[in-house]
């Protein structure tokens, strides 16, 4: 099991902040996938890539990044801190 | 020193102090971030969502960047989350060093990196409308003079 979680537009879109999951995603873009394939609203928040930053374990990483190990994966959009 | 809180904080009271602890340092540069009002002046609040724990972890990463770039003697960032309003202060960094241009360098840095490296969202409430504030393609590009 892993523990998502969401931040600001992604968080709305999604419906929840945090959630435990099974997977079998070997990277965090496969991941992806596996959470668009669910249902419309997981399939929405993530239709526009671009517009999405992931990081594992709280260390930004790219969608190619291995999931191997990872406890913690957090989805949300580009961060305006500042 | 790195400070993520929701409590509104005085820039004068925070930079007095600072100063006051920088042993060394010939010069002091800082930076406040304020809630600006929207286009329309009908901003009620602002509120910024954070993630716990990655944003003081992105934040300590941040500063250690700058004091490896520069030669700085010491390291301020601190940084609202909750709700805000028009006028309030949001952030401030503050650098101190022996010399002014490694201080104003290292804020700039800062101020660059933690715009779209540290995990801060904005949302602004005007009227009925709750936006999320979109990140700007400039931020993106301001990284990369470093």
């Amino acid at each position: 099991m892993v523990e998502l979680r969401y931040f600001a537009w992604l968080r709305e879109r999604v419906g929840v902040g945090h959630e435990q999951v099974e997977t079998e995603a070997a990277t965090v873009g496969e991941l992806i996938n596996e959470l668009k394939d669910r249902d419309e609203a997981y399939a929405f928040a993530f239709s526009d890539l671009s517009a999405i930053r992931a990081a594992v374990d709280q260390e930004l990483v790219e969608f190619d990044a291995p999931l191997a190990g990872a406890r913690e994966i957090a989805f949300f959009p580009p961060m305006t801190g500042g | 020193m790195i400070r993520v809180q929701s409590e509104l904080f005085d820039m004068g009271a925070e930079l007095n102090r600072f100063a006051a602890d920088v042993a060394g340092a010939g010069a002091v540069v800082s930076f406040s971030g304020l809630v600006r009002d929207v286009a329309t002046g009908d901003l009620s609040k602002m509120i910024i969502e954070h993630y716990p724990g990655m944003t003081e972890k992105a934040l300590g990463e941040i500063a250690e960047q700058a004091r490896s770039r520069w030669s700085l003697t010491d390291v301020f960032v601190l940084h609202r989350y909750g709700e805000m309003t028009p006028g309030e202060p949001i952030m401030m960094v503050a650098t101190a060093a022996r010399h002014r241009a490694d201080a104003f360098a290292a804020a700039e840095f800062l101020m660059d990196y933690l715009k779209s490296r540290a995990p801060f969202w904005k949302q602004e409430i005007a009227g009925d409308k709750a936006d999320w504030v979109a990140a700007r393609d400039e931020d993106e590009v301001a990284l990369k003079r470093w």
